[in-house]
C-alpha cells in the first residue's frame, strides 16, 4: 500500500520531466496509471468484504510512538477505490481541459502529490502519519485553487482554504496528542478497543471539540463551510476532484474512521448534528441565488457533506449504512456533473445558465452525462442518489429536526438539478461568448461513464451488495449484514418523503425565477456570518499585529532598548521578590573618609554626565568616574586593574575628543523622560537590591584558592591575576586580544575612506 | 563598604541606562561607557572586597601566606575592560561615520531613515491580471475582502 502512495509522489515528481517527452498523451498514461492502482486496491476487495484488513508497518519514530503504520479496511478500501478511480478520469480530463498550457507538468506535480497525499490519508492507522498527509492534502490544494495565480481572486481564495483547513487541522493535530495521551497509542486501530476508557476521560471533550474543528473545517461545515464556494477559482478539473472523491471527503473520513472510537455520546451527536443540519440549511438556501454553475454544484456539494455529517452524528447502523451509500453516490454524480460543467465553459466560454442554452446538439454526450448526474443529483430513481437519499431519510426518521433539514435542503437541489441539467442544453441556443465545437473524448469520457455507474449500480444494487459494502462495518466497528435494493416493496415513510421532496422541489423551481431574484436583492444588506467574520479577521490581523510590533518593538532604538529593559526589570524583579531574594539585607558600612570620598566623586562623576549640556563637559565628567574606578580598584588591593583602567580611561579621553570634535554640539531641546528615568533608576536599584541578596549568601573559594596553589607550581608566576590571564585562561586572552584587533580593523576601514577623499 | 560600592555600581547603572535611552548617539555612548564601569565594579564586588595584600605571592614562597585579593574577578574585569574599552571606540567611529554620510547624531531619525529603505511594496510583484490563455478567464466569484489588506502596504 505504501509502496502504491510512494509510487504516485514519483509519478508527481516526474512529471514536469516526462511530460515533455510524451507531450498531451502523458494524460492518458497518468489515467491508465490511475485505473492500474484501481485495479490494485480492487484486488483486496473479496478479502476485506470477509473482514479481512490489510496492514503493512514501517518503523520511523517508535520511541514516539510514531510509526509508518497502514491498514485497508472497508472504509479505506472505499476511499482508495473513490480516489484512484475517479482520479483516472481527472487525469485524462485536466489533459483535455488545459491542453496547451504550458505549465501542465507542474500542475500534474501537485495533482498527483495531493492524489498520493489523499491515499495516505485514508490508509494510514497512525494519528500523527495521518495528520501529515492530512496537511499535505491542504497544502497541495491550495497550490491547486491557485493555480491560475495571476489573479488575485484565485490567490485570496487559496489562501482562505488554507487557512481554514490549515487552523483546522492544527486544532485536529491538538486534539489527536490529546487523544494519543489518553488512548496511550496513536495506533487508529488501538483506538477502538479503548473506546469506554476514552469516553470517560476528562479531557473527552476538549479532545473531540479539537479533532472535530479539523474535520468540520475540511469537509466545510458551517460556519467554516464558505471557502469551498471560493475555492471554485481552481480550474474545474480540480474542483471536480476536490469536490467528489477527495479534500472535502477527507473529513468525512476522519468522523466516519473514528466513530467506533469517538462517537455514540451526545456532545458527538450535537456538534456533527448541529454542524450538518445549519449546512444543509444554509448552503440549500445560498444555492438558489447561483447562477455560476459551478457555484451551483460547490454548494450542492456543501448540502451534501451536510448531510454525510448528519448521517454520522446519527450513527445508528441504518445512518452509517445510508452515509456510505449516499458518500459512493455523491462522489460518482459530482465529479461527473463538475466535469461536465467544465466542459461546457469550456466549449462555450460561459458557464452562467443565464447565457448558455440550447447546446444538446453540439454537446450531446456531455448533456446525457449531465442528465443522468443530475438526475442522482435530485435524488430521482433509477440512480444511485435515490436509494442513498431514501436510505438517509429513513435513518433520520428519528431526529425529526434534522429530517426536516434534509427534505427542504433535497427539494433545493431537485431545482439545482433542473437548472443545471436542463437550462444550457434545452431551449433556443442563445448567442454564446465563443463558437460551440464539439467536445474532444477526454471531456467527455469521464463525466458519462461515471455518470452511468450511479444508473448500473442502482439498477443491479446487487453489485453493491456483492461486496458487502465493508466499510459499513468498519464505520460501525462492528459485522454488518448489508442489503441494497432499488425500490422498496411497500410505501414506506421513506418513499413518501421523497414524494414530498420532488413536489416541493419541482414547486420551487416554478418560482425559483422570484425566488432568486429575492434572495439577490437582500443578500448585500444580510452581509453578515462566517465569511463576513473572517474578512474582518484577515483584515485586521495584520493590522493588530502591526499595531502590537510597533508597541513592544517600537519603531527606534531607543524604543526597543527601553521595553526591553522594562521588562528585564519587572520580570526579574518579580521573580526575584517572589523568592525572598531581598529579605534580611545585609549592610556593611566600614568606610574610610578618603574611600567616601572616592565613591561619592565616582557618583557625581556619573550624575553630571547625565546633566552635561555640552560635549565637553560630558567627557570630563566621564573621566572623573573612569579615573575614580580606578582609584577604587587601587583602594581594593587590584594593581594590575587600576594601571589597565589609567590606561584605557586616558586613550579614552583622547579618542573620544578625537572623535567628538567632528560630531556636532549635544542638543538643547532635549527634555526630561520621566519614563526613561523609572527605567533606568528602577534597573539600577533592582542590581543593587540583587548584589545585597548575592552578597549575603555564602562565598565559595574554591577556584581562587586553586589558582593560589597552582600560580607558583603550575604558571610559574608570582602575579596570581597575571597568571590566570596568561596561562590558566590564555585562550580567553587570546580570544580577547583577536577582539581588540578585530575592531581595529573595524575602526580602520571606517575612517580609511574619508582619508581618501581629503 | 560593599553596600557602598554597590550603591555606586547602582548610580552608575542607572546614569548610563538613562543615557542610553536618549535620542543623541554620543550620548549612547557616554552611557554604555558608565554601565561598563559599573558593571567592572559590580563583578569586583561580587568576588568581595578586601583592603588586604595584591594578589601577588611573595618571593620563595609556593602559595599565599597571608589573606590576598581575589584574583578571579580581577582576571575577568581586566579583560572586560579591554573589551570595553575596543567596542566603545567601534562605536564611537560607526557614528562618526554614520553622521558623514546621513549628517545626523539622533538615534531616531537614523532609525526612520533605515526604515523608509526597507518599505516594501508587494503590491508591484504580483499585478492582479496579465496576459493569460484565453481559456483561464477572470473566475466569476466574489473575492474575499483581502485586497484591503493590501492597500494598507504592509
Amino acid at each position: 500500500m505504501f509502496l502504491g502512495v510512494l509510487l504516485v509522489f514519483l509519478l508527481a515528481f516526474t512529471s514536469p520531466f516526462v511530460i515533455r517527452i510524451l507531450g498531451i498523451r502523458y494524460a492518458w498514461f497518468l489515467g491508465l496509471a490511475a485505473f492500474g492502482l484501481t485495479v490494485y486496491f480492487a484486488s483486496f476487495l473479496p478479502a476485506v468484504s470477509n473482514g479481512a484488513i490489510v496492514t503493512e508497518q514501517f518503523a520511523w519514530l517508535p520511541s514516539l510512538g510514531i510509526n509508518l503504520s497502514f491498514h485497508l479496511d472497508g472504509l479505506s478500501l472505499l476511499f482508495a477505490l473513490l480516489i484512484s478511480f475517479v482520479g483516472g478520469f481527472i487525469m485524462i480530463y485536466a489533459g483535455g481541459y488545459l491542453k496547451g498550457d504550458q505549465t501542465l507538468g507542474q500542475f500534474y506535480l501537485i495533482l498527483l502529490s495531493f492524489m498520493a497525499a489523499m491515499l495516505g490519508l485514508v490508509l494510514s492507522d497512525n494519528l500523527i502519519v495521518m495528520f501529515i498527509f492530512w496537511e499535505l492534502t491542504s497544502l497541495t490544494s491550495y497550490f491547486l485553487v491557485a493555480y491560475k495565480h495571476s489573479y488575485e481572486s484565485s490567490r485570496n481564495s487559496a489562501l482562505q482554504a488554507l487557512l481554514v483547513t490549515g487552523s483546522g487541522g492544527l486544532a485536529m493535530l491538538a486534539g489527536f496528542l490529546l487523544l494519543g495521551n489518553i488512548a496511550g497509542s496513536y495506533q487508529i486501530s488501538a483506538l477502538v478497543a479503548q473506546a469506554e476508557l476514552i469516553q470517560s476521560s476528562n479531557l473527552f471533550a476538549p479532545m473531540l471539540i479539537l479533532v472535530l474543528l479539523g474535520a468540520l473545517t475540511k469537509s466545510a461545515q458551517f460556519p467554516f463551510h464558505f471557502w469551498l464556494p471560493n475555492a471554485m477559482a481552481a480550474p474545474t478539473p480540480v474542483s471536480a476532484y476536490l469536490h467528489s472523491a477527495t479534500m472535502v471527503k477527507a473529513g468525512i473520513y476522519l468522523m466516519a474512521r473514528l466513530n467506533p472510537a469517538l462517537g455514540g455520546g451526545s456532545l458527538w451527536f450535537w456538534l456533527l448534528g448541529i454542524a450538518g443540519a445549519l449546512t444543509v440549511l444554509s448552503a440549500g438556501i445560498l444555492a438558489l441565488k447561483q447562477t455560476d454553475l459551478k457555484k451551483l454544484l460547490a454548494y450542492s456539494t456543501l448540502v451534501a457533506l451536510g448531510m454525510l455529517t448528519m448521517l454520522l452524528a446519527v450513527g445508528t447502523s441504518a445512518a452509517v449504512k445510508a452515509a456510505m451509500v449516499f458518500l459512493l453516490a455523491h462522489s460518482l454524480y459530482k465529479a461527473a456533473l463538475f466535469m461536465a460543467a467544465g466542459t461546457i465553459d469550456h466549449q462555450t466560454g460561459s458557464r452562467d445558465i443565464r447565457e448558455i442554452a440550447g447546446l444538446r446538439k453540439a454537446l450531446p454526450v456531455t448533456a446525457l452525462a449531465i442528465l443522468l448526474a443530475s438526475m442522482s443529483l435530485a435524488g430521482l430513481p433509477p440512480k444511485l442518489g435515490f436509494i442513498g437519499k431514501e436510505l438517509a431519510y429513513e435513518a433520520l426518521i428519528v431526529q425529526p429536526f434534522f429530517l426536516v433539514a434534509a427534505v427542504l435542503a433535497n427539494a433545493a437541489m431537485l431545482v439545482v438539478a433542473v437548472l443545471v441539467a436542463i437550462r444550457p442544453f434545452w431551449g433556443r441556443t442563445l448567442k454564446a461568448p465563443r463558437a460551440v465545437k464539439g467536445a474532444p473524448l477526454s471531456l467527455y469520457l469521464g463525466p458519462i461513464v461515471l455518470a452511468s455507474l450511479g444508473l448500473i449500480f442502482a439498477i443491479f444494487p446487487d453489485l453493491i451488495e456483492l461486496s458487502k459494502l465493508p466499510a459499513v462495518a468498519a464505520v460501525l466497528g462492528k459485522p454488518y449484514e448489508f442489503s441494497l435494493y432499488l425500490f422498496p416493496s411497500s410505501f414506506t415513510a421513506a418513499l413518501w418523503l421523497s414524494i414530498i421532496t420532488v413536489i416541493l422541489g419541482l414547486g420551487l423551481y416554478l418560482i425559483w425565477p422570484r425566488v432568486f431574484a429575492l434572495l439577490n436583492r437582500i443578500s448585500p444588506q444580510l452581509d453578515i456570518g462566517p465569511a463576513k467574520a473572517y474578512a474582518l479577521f484577515i483584515t485586521y490581523l495584520p493590522k493588530a499585529a502591526k499595531a502590537a510590533t510597533k508597541l513592544i518593538q517600537g519603531e527606534t532604538l531607543r524604543r526597543n532598548l527601553g521595553v526591553m529593559m522594562a521588562f528585564s526589570v519587572l520580570l526579574l524583579g518579580f521573580t526575584a521578590f517572589r523568592y525572598n531574594a531581598f529579605a534580611n539585607p545585609q549592610f556593611s558600612w566600614s568606610l574610610n573618609a578618603y574611600e567616601l570620598f572616592v565613591v561619592l566623586l565616582c557618583a557625581a562623576g556619573a550624575v553630571a554626565t547625565v546633566l552635561a549640556r555640552t560635549k565637553l563637559m560630558a567627557v570630563t565628567a566621564l573621566s572623573v568616574v573612569g579615573f575614580s574606578v580606578a582609584l577604587c580598584f587601587i583602594l581594593f588591593a587590584a594593581p594590575d586593574l587600576a594601571i589597565t583602567q589609567f590606561m584605557v580611561e586616558t586613550l579614552l579621553v583622547i579618542i573620544v575628543v578625537l572623535v567628538m570634535i567632528r560630531l556636532p554640539e549635544l542638543r538643547r531641546e532635549r527634555s526630561f523622560s520621566f519614563l526613561n528615568a523609572v527605567i533606568a533608576v528602577g534597573a539600577g536599584a533592582l542590581i543593587t537590591g540583587l548584589m545585597l541578596s548575592v552578597l549575603n549568601n555564602p562565598f565559595n573559594p574554591a577556584l581562587t584558592q586553586f589558582f593560589e596553589a597552582e600560580s607558583v607550581p603550575g604558571g610559574f608566576g608570582r602575579n596570581i591575576v597575571n597568571v590566570i590571564l596568561v596561562d590558566f585562561r590564555a585562550i580567553d586572552t587570546l580570544g580577547e586580544i583577536v577582539v581588540l584587533a578585530v575592531a581595529a580593523l573595524g575602526v580602520m576601514s571606517l575612517l580609511r575612506p574619508k582619508k581618501e577623499k581629503s | 563598604m560593599e553596600t557602598a560600592i554597590i550603591l555606586l555600581v547602582g548610580v552608575l547603572i542607572s546614569c548610563g541606562l538613562y543615557l542610553m535611552l536618549e535620542r543623541n548617539l554620543l550620548r549612547f555612548i557616554f552611557g554604555l561607557i558608565l554601565l561598563s564601569n559599573g558593571v567592572n565594579l559590580l563583578i569586583m564586588t561580587a568576588g568581595r572586597l578586601t583592603r588586604a595584600a595584591p594578589s601577588l605571592i611573595p618571593e620563595g614562597e609556593y602559595a599565599p601566606v597571608a589573606e590576598l585579593a581575589n584574583a578571579l574577578p580581577q582576571a575577568l574585569v581586566l579583560t572586560a575592560i579591554v573589551i570595553g574599552f575596543g567596542l566603545t571606540v567601534f562605536a564611537l567611529v560607526l557614528i562618526l561615520r554614520a553622521y558623514e554620510r546621513l549628517g545626523t547624531t539622533d538615534g531616531d531619525e537614523l532609525s526612520q531613515m533605515i526604515e523608509g529603505e526597507d518599505g516594501d511594496d508587494t503590491s508591484s510583484k504580483f499585478p492582479s491580471s496579465q496576459q493569460a490563455p484565453d481559456y483561464i478567464r477572470e473566475p466569476k466569484i466574489n473575492p474575499p475582502v483581502l485586497s484591503q489588506v493590501r492597500e494598507s502596504k504592509l
